[in-house]
Formats: structure tokens, C-alpha cells, sequence
């Protein structure tokens, strides 16, 4: 006969031991996935993947063409997609009390936000690809920031959430009207949440190849106009890793730990950023 | 006759009912606030003091749900008017609030945020504005060498004193207080106090607390209210001296609330 307390133990310590398991579960993978990704990309890193161009089968060279494309196309889409996400975000916090138009459009927002970044690709393609006839890295940015625009809505409008409504009565006791207090007040108290938003939107096209190939293609030249088929990471590393050259798979690599890196680090940056200027209401 | 008669009344109360929804908060309430004096609204939790006191700079309009009936006049005119344009109303009833709430920017422009929406001073005038609404607020000594930072770095009861300096500075007729010092330590509620003292001789100021000797302290008028109905009105000397109402003596001499 166990006593209730000495079973209550026993509960206790078998969740707790499966949920450390659990972790150690994904942990593995995680770091299974990033030790192959070290191993062989390591060896890829040298000086001239950012100073060569991809090369044609068989011969050295690097990514810069594709890490410039990649660049292009992610700053792009950032500076198209956050101003509308902000814009959006802010409607659904501070206007989307009343009425319809609110909830129906954070519904197709959330929608949006876990479509298949394929469809978005395809979607792009369809509308703008074949009615100019080619493909480009402005078709690319469009896509990517049709991934930006959802994540920033979200983010946005929870930020805003979070700012208590004391702060909106203040400004509101003082005679400031409604816009005043929210682009005076509102926005900048949740600045660092926003910005964080945005930093995550970003890690998040950085990788996302899929819209990418059916809108800026590839390029194997460098190319800085936006209107022609621009090289990207995501891409090249498609194209590479599938082909049968050792110079290219070994590429392939390399540019696959730079975008993890890349990923890595905003996050970090995103995590500590938002840590530090975290305001306390 | 349950309410003293004010010779000059700031605002004037005639039947006002509020909704929470379909929840009657306030039923039918007639009340005239002197001007410049301090008149108290005190009663237990829940009787609808605080929803009164934002019905005079129709705060309530933030939100949906809530709705008031009746008329509220300042200075001769009807505020619950469709017509009535609220910015300009609320620059004319300012409001502090229970939490200190200052805004995410340095302290000179928390005070000057609500200045500069009414008038175009230069920047002379707003730096002279700005030591004029500190000093009125008791924080000027401590704040001086701070201008520049953000209104978070002060402690909570300088925080108020912001608020209030922040709700003065733009030179309202009617100072609203909704339990200013109830978040406050004991000293800085003895500022605070001080502070409404000096206030009264510029501005109507109408506080509400739950804190029965609070009001006693700082009070001329004290209004009483229980479950949403105005029971009794007075001098605050007569009010808890000689309640006329027996309800109100329970509440006073604090057989519940």
C-alpha cells in the first residue's frame, strides 16, 4: 500500500524523466543536423566564397553572386512586406474592436501565415511571372515578402496587445486624439517587440527556397539588376547538392552553414535585443 | 433633500445612468460639483465611484460596450452631446490615474506631450512650461538634473508626481483623481496630499479613494455612494460628524464596507 504521498513522488519524477527525454529526443536531432552541417560544410569556408562567382561544373569558385542575390532579395522583401504588416498589425490592436473587418482579416492572416510557402511561389508566378514574361529578383522579393507580411502582422498586433491600456487612457486624458496616442504612445512603447518581429520575419525568408524557384530562378552570373533572374543561396544549394559534381555538392555545403549561421545569429540578436530594451510597463 | 446646495457649481449632474452592456452602474444620479474646491467620492468596492468620475471626461468612450444617459453640464454645457468633441474636453478635464503611468519617453516630454497638442510654444516657453507644471507637482528639485531621462527611472511616487505635473501642465479647469496614492508608500502619500491641498485654489479637483480618512484629510465636499446610487452629498465636516443618512453612518463608522 503506497501512501499519497510516496505516489504523488512517483508521478512527479516519471514526467519529469519524460520530459527530459523528450527534450534529449529533439535535442539530438538538432544537434545531429547541426553537426553534419559543420562537418561538411566546415571545409567549404574559405575566403573566395565571397569573392568568386558560382562556377560552371568542374571548376572553383564561390557563392558571392548568390549571397549578393539572396541579400538583395531579403532587404527587399523586408522593406515591402513591414510596412504593411505594421500598418495591418495596428488596425487589428487599436481599430479591431468592432465590426467584421477585423476578425475576418486576422482569420486570412493566420492562414496566410502557415501557407505553404510553395503556393506563395506558385502564386507569384502565376500573377507577375508570366504576365512579364520572365523571371526576376523583384518576382523573388514579392514572394518572400508575401512570407513577411503575415509573420509581421502577428507580432505587431501582439505587441500592441501587450501594452497595458492604462498607458492608452493617459495619452487619451491629455486630449490626444486617437492616431496621436497610438503613433505617439502606443507604437513606441512596443517598439523592441516589433522590431524583434520584423528580425524574425527576416531569419525566416532567409531559407525559404521554394518561392524562390519559381520566381528569381538562378543566376550563374552576378547580376544587380532586380528585373533579370537573380542568384540565391537557397537555390544554388538546391541545385548543387542534387548534381554529381564534388565542387559543387561541397558549395552546397558551405552555402547551407552560412544560411544557418545567418538564421542563428538574428535569432540570437532578436533574443538578446528584446531582452535588454524589454520596457517594464 | 439628501444634498447641500452649491451656490456656483462647476458641473452639474441631472439624471445620469451608466451601462456596462445591460449592467445599470450608476442609477440616475443628480449632483453638483462646487468649483474649485476638492469634493471626495468614497463608498465600498464595486459602488461606482470610479465609473462616475470618468464619466466627466467621457473616458468610457474608449470602449464599446459602455454607455451613459443623462446630461453632465460644464460651465453651462451638456458634455454627453453627440456634438461634443471629446479631445477638447479632455484638455479641459484632465485625469490621473491609480497606476503611475508614465510615458515610454524622457520626462520633459511626457510633460510636454500634452502640451504641445493644444498650443505652439516655442521652445523657451515649453522649457519654462515644463519647470512651471514640475514644481506646481513638488518634483522639480529631484528632476531637474534628470529632464533628459526616461520617466521610468523615477521611483514610483515621483512617477505620480509626473503624471499629475503631465495632467496639469496643459492648465485643465477640473483635475480628475482616481485613488492617486492608493499604489503610494505612506510618504508619498503625504506628498501627494499636500500637493491637492495647493491645487484647490486653481483647479476643481474631484478625488476618488477608498480610503475613508484620506478623504476627511483633503476633502471640502464628500459625495457617498453604495451599489451605484448617489446616497448622500455634504461638507465633508458634516458628513462624518452628522451623517444625515443612516446608511452612510454605517459606511463612516465602518460597520461594513
Amino acid at each position: 500500500m503506497i501512501s499519497l504521498y510516496a505516489r504523488r513522488r512517483f508521478i512527479n519524477s516519471f514526467n519529469l524523466t519524460i520530459s527530459l527525454f523528450t527534450m534529449v529526443f529533439g535535442l539530438f536531432w538538432l544537434g545531429w543536423i547541426l553537426w553534419t552541417l559543420v562537418a561538411q560544410g566546415f571545409q567549404g569556408l574559405n575566403l573566395s566564397l565571397l569573392t568568386q562567382m558560382t562556377p560552371p561544373p568542374g571548376s572553383k569558385g564561390g557563392l558571392l553572386n548568390a549571397i549578393a542575390g539572396s541579400f538583395f532579395m531579403t532587404m527587399a522583401a523586408a522593406l515591402i512586406g513591414t510596412p504593411v504588416g505594421i500598418l495591418a498589425g495596428t488596425y487589428l490592436a487599436e481599430f479591431g474592436q468592432k465590426g467584421w473587418l477585423a476578425p475576418t482579416t486576422r482569420f486570412i492572416n493566420d492562414i496566410l501565415l502557415s501557407a505553404p510557402s510553395i503556393v506563395i511561389g506558385l502564386f507569384v508566378y502565376e500573377v507577375y511571372v508570366v504576365s512579364i514574361g520572365h523571371f526576376s529578383g523583384w518576382a523573388g522579393s514579392f514572394a518572400l515578402a508575401l512570407i513577411v507580411i503575415p509573420v509581421v502582422v502577428r507580432t505587431t498586433e501582439n505587441m500592441l496587445r501587450l501594452v497595458p491600456n492604462s498607458l492608452r487612457e493617459a495619452a487619451a486624458a491629455l486630449g490626444a486624439p486617437q492616431w496621436k496616442v497610438i503613433m505617439l504612445v502606443t507604437l513606441r512603447a512596443s517598439t523592441t517587440g516589433i522590431l524583434t518581429g520584423i528580425l524574425l520575419a527576416v531569419a525566416r525568408i532567409s531559407g525559404e527556397t521554394a518561392p524562390l524557384l519559381f520566381t528569381a530562378l538562378n543566376n550563374q552570373f552576378w547580376g544587380s539588376n532586380m528585373n533579370q533572374p537573380m542568384a540565391n543561396l537557397p537555390v544554388v544549394i538546391f541545385q548543387f547538392a542534387m548534381s554529381p559534381y564534388e565542387d559543387w555538392q561541397k558549395l552546397a555545403w558551405a552555402g547551407a552553414l552560412l544560411i544557418t549561421f545567418a538564421v542563428l545569429t538574428l535569432n540570437i540578436l532578436a533574443r538578446v535585443f528584446f531582452r535588454q530594451k524589454s520596457p517594464s510597463y | 433633500m439628501n444634498q447641500t446646495v452649491i451656490a456656483n457649481p462647476k458641473i452639474v449632474l441631472k439624471d445620469l445612468n451608466f451601462h456596462y452592456g445591460s449592467y445599470l452602474a450608476l442609477k440616475s444620479v443628480n449632483l453638483s460639483i462646487p468649483e474649485k474646491k476638492v469634493t471626495a467620492f468614497i463608498g465600498p468596492s464595486g459602488c461606482g465611484k470610479s465609473t462616475l468620475l470618468r464619466t466627466f471626461n467621457r473616458m468610457y468612450e474608449l470602449y464599446p460596450k459602455q454607455k451613459a444617459t443623462g446630461e453632465i453640464i460644464l460651465d453651462g454645457q451638456n458634455i454627453l452631446d453627440a456634438k461634443q468633441d471629446m479631445n477638447k474636453l479632455r484638455a479641459k478635464v484632465g485625469m490621473v490615474f491609480q497606476k503611475p503611468t508614465p510615458f515610454p519617453m524622457s520626462i520633459f516630454d511626457n510633460i510636454a506631450f500634452g502640451v504641445k497638442l493644444y498650443e505652439n510654444l516655442n521652445r523657451h516657453e515649453m522649457a519654462d512650461r515644463v519647470e512651471w507644471a514640475l514644481r506646481k507637482a513638488a518634483l522639480w528639485e529631484e528632476a531637474k538634473d534628470k529632464l533628459k531621462q526616461s520617466g521610468n527611472s523615477l521611483s514610483g511616487g515621483q512617477q505620480q508626481r509626473l503624471c499629475i505635473a503631465r495632467a496639469i501642465a496643459v492648465k485643465p479647469e477640473v483635475v480628475l483623481l482616481d485613488e492617486p496614492a492608493s499604489a503610494l508608500d505612506p510618504i508619498s502619500t503625504a506628498h501627494i496630499e499636500e500637493l491637492i491641498h495647493e491645487l484647490k485654489m486653481d483647479y476643481t479637483i474631484i478625488i476618488v479613494t477608498h480610503n475613508m480618512q484620506q478623504a476627511a484629510r483633503v476633502s471640502d465636499y464628500t459625495a457617498y455612494m453604495y451599489l451605484g446610487e448617489l446616497i448622500e452629498f455634504g461638507n465633508t465636516d458634516a458628513i462624518f460628524t452628522t451623517p444625515k443618512k443612516k446608511a452612510t453612518e454605517d459606511y463612516i463608522t465602518g460597520k461594513f464596507g
